[in-house]
């Protein structure tokens, strides 16, 4: 009964997806569909490669403290890091002075309420602060951007597919429209207001170009402030901003896992000596046991008293 | 229960003694992993799934517990308090991170223990309430890890929530009203967020309990074995201590091994970016997918495209929860009274086929569903129900097996010609010739 029932639907659900791929195919062939600017046009992460990358990486404070001048006088304008707080500057190597000043110097201030009006009001940044957010709220985010909302910058590097490598390449990636993609799609042509990008999924970008002419940022370490090196330092500061703990995971990460493989080694050769024991147990019926052994004798003593 | 030739406890100091004659618990303990439950002695590694599935319930639950401590339920504050403890909770990156990924290996180390059962035929008398337990924890642990990954309320949270619980619209007449009642509202909101989180918290113990019901009623007939034959006497089996609990020691210690590589070295290798976005229910991602342990259920549901008789979406949902919902029948559907996949030669190709199958439905779930995707989900969703609607019980009617060995020590003693061989001609390990010349 099972068997019957089971079967009729069965052959309903099979039925039913076949004429699914039917149609399908029918559709497919009457209007193939068509290739799209984004399709022909989109540019996969250039290779980049950063000191934090593979399992044993390490965060370049330099360049890390590089690139967050390079937030800091350009990014910050617009793009807010709110998970982060000054304090955890500590981890790039900034003395605790160093900090305060960071934080007390900050050009947006911190959200506060007045002590003896109890209107809100502003105060400036401490250590235990995060980083504020440059707009009051969305709405005025948008009204100063073109009605573009320019992402929190704390977490992009994993939010993103590619990571520091997609943010290396869009920051270097702005170029003209390519006429032969304009000749070969009229619709895509970049609007007004927009940036062609093609490392950015649908290659048109409200960020206007952010880094644009070498020296944009003075280095406090001497380090030549190429276009190419800002958008590299500002890359890695971001992988650090996403992951601050990337560094203690990957340390703890090797002292546990060479424990585990002493541990499994230990375990393995422990399973080898008592499995030996049982392997032998198995001969109970083999042929050098006293009852097989006896077996074949009495075979040949039969076959003695035939002969 | 189990067998006769079962080890009795027999406490050795007089205070376990004093406290097995009050409480049985270390007698029960015995009779379960202990000395006293005999187990076919040629189990494969492919029976260590079932206690490695077990070892990642207890990280999830131990993990979560105290994630818990630290998470705060509410659609503002969810996604920022996780980002808390990833950034501020001492080694809370290493509990969070320890948590999604053991979600992941929970679900790789079950389905190999699922598809275990499919090839050896586990789901066969006398085991049919063993698998259908298993069934019913297996959806258990889907309906956990949904809730499980809505909770950082990211955008694949947010959206993912809101494609799942859509399925339920697609019931006639009361599909609408039973999603809102589910979801508390029109749309996934902070009354979703708290259910699902009070939910999550409360299904894990409830798998608990029913793992125990699953290994209660697997602990009556004992263990299957590669052979599928019974055992017959004491030979055939070990204690599962020390031998089982020696082979599932070392190999749990491998395969944490490899789930610490990804915990600490690619701990976001099996998760999507944009689960980093917290969510916002006015942008709707690109390309929405679940998690990956999803991904052939959801090419199935995507598999139906044409309105025929019932909606499209509708059919996709039967689909889908018919693709498990069969599993229950399995039993009455493969009827072969064989039980290993090694003695049924026809079985066997459709089973690696089906196993392909399922790998190419997880692949066109994670793709955009362009004509050519959609057409390798409709074929592969054609095999699936195919598959184990008409194919199997054909087989069990058609197929001869092969001959099966009259006992598990037999077996064993077939595949080990240098357990088996007499003294003098029994080779050096490495199983080269020059053993006679010594000796000589």
């Amino acid at each position: 009964m099972v068997r019957i029932i089971g079967f009729f639907v069965g052959l309903a659900f099979v039925g039913m997806v076949f004429i699914s791929f039917f149609v399908n195919i029918a559709d497919y062939v009457a209007n193939p569909p068509e290739e799209t600017a984004e399709h022909e046009f989109h540019k996969h992460p250039k290779e980049v490669h950063f000191a934090s990358d593979g399992p044993f990486g390490h965060f370049d404070n330099q360049q890390l403290q590089r690139g967050f001048q390079v937030y800091k006088e350009v990014c910050a304008a617009c793009h807010g890091l709110t998970l982060v707080s000054f304090r955890d500057l500590a981890a790039l190597g900034y003395e605790e002075p160093e900090i305060k000043a960071i934080a007390d110097q900050w050009a947006i201030q911190v959200p506060s309420v007045n002590a003896d009006t109890g209107e809100a009001a502003t105060r400036k940044a401490i250590p235990a602060d995060r980083f504020p957010s440059p707009y009051p709220n969305e709405v005025a985010a948008r009204a100063a951007n073109n009605n573009a909302l320019p992402p929190d910058l704390s977490l992009i590097a994993k939010a993103r597919e590619g990571g520091a490598a997609y943010t290396y390449s869009l920051l270097t990636g702005y170029q003209r429209q390519p006429a032969e993609l304009v000749h070969k799609f009229p619709a895509a042509k970049t609007p007004q207001g927009l940036y062609y990008n093609p490392y950015f999924p649908n290659l048109n970008l409200a960020m206007p170009p952010p880094l644009t002419a070498e020296g944009q940022v003075t280095y406090a370490d001497g380090t030549r402030a190429s276009v190419d090196q800002m958008a590299k330092d500002v890359s890695a500061f971001l992988v650090w901003t996403a992951e601050p703990k990337l560094q203690n995971r990957r340390t703890a990460g090797f002292a546990v896992v060479i424990f585990l493989l002493i541990g499994t080694i230990l375990g393995y050769l422990a399973y080898r000596q008592i499995w030996a024991e049982a392997k032998r147990k198995v001969r109970v019926t083999g042929p050098l046991e006293a009852e097989s052994q006896a077996k074949a004798q009495a075979a040949k003593d039969d076959q003695g008293v035939a002969g | 229960m189990s067998f006769a030739w079962a080890k009795q406890y027999e406490p050795k100091h007089p205070l376990a003694r004093w406290f097995d004659e009050r409480l049985p618990l270390p007698r029960l303990v015995h009779g379960a992993i202990g000395g006293g439950y005999p187990v076919p002695r040629n189990l494969n590694y492919f029976w260590n799934f079932g206690v490695l599935a077990g070892i990642f319930l207890t990280i999830q639950i131990v993990t979560g517990i105290v994630l818990a401590m630290w998470y705060y339920s509410s659609v503002d504050g969810a996604f920022n308090s996780v980002e808390h403890i990833m950034r501020d909770v001492n080694a809370g990156w290493l509990l969070r991170y320890a948590h999604a990924n053991g979600a992941s290996f929970f679900f790789i180390v079950t389905y190999i223990h699922i598809f275990r059962s499919l090839f050896y035929g586990s789901y066969k008398a006398p085991r049919e309430l063993v698998w259908m337990l298993g069934l019913v924890i297996y959806l258990l642990m889907m309906a956990t890890a949904f809730m499980g990954y809505v909770l950082p309320w990211g955008q694949m949270s947010y959206w993912g929530a809101q494609v799942i619980t859509g399925f339920f619209s697609a019931i006639p007449v009361v599909g609408e009203p039973l999603r809102i009642f589910l979801l508390g509202g029109y749309v996934p909101d902070q009354a979703s967020l708290t259910r699902f989180f009070s939910l999550h918290y409360l299904l894990p113990f409830v798998i608990a309990g029913v793992v125990i019901l699953h290994i209660w009623a697997l602990h009556i007939p004992g263990s299957s074995n590669p052979t599928g034959v019974d055992v017959r006497d004491e030979k055939d089996t070990l204690p599962f201590h020390p031998f089982y609990t020696a082979k599932d020691g070392w190999f749990a210690g491998l395969v944490i091994l490899i789930y610490c590589l990804f915990l600490f070295f690619m701990p976001n290798a099996l998760g999507h970016p944009d689960n980093y976005i917290p969510a916002n229910p006015l942008a709707t991602p690109v390309h929405i997918v679940p998690e990956w342990y999803f991904l052939p259920f959801y090419a199935i549901l995507k598999a139906f495209t044409v309105d025929f008789i019932l909606p499209a979406k509708l059919w996709g949902v039967l689909a889908m929860f018919g693709s498990i919902l069969l599993l229950f029948f399995l039993t009455w559907l493969d009827r072969s009274p064989v039980r290993s996949g090694h003695y049924r030669p026809i079985f066997k190709r459709f089973f690696w086929l089906l196993v392909a199958d399922v790998l190419l439905l997880g692949w066109a779930g994670g793709r955009v569903a362009s004509p050519v995707v959609v057409a390798v989900s409709q074929l592969a969703t054609a095999y699936y129900f195919a598959h184990f609607l008409i194919i199997l019980p054909l087989i069990s009617r058609f197929e001869k097996p092969l001959p099966l060995p009259n006992s598990i020590t037999e077996s064993v003693l077939h595949g080990e010609k240098a357990e088996s061989a007499p003294l003098g001609s029994k080779g050096r390990r490495d199983g080269s010739q020059a053993a006679p010349a010594t000796a000589g």
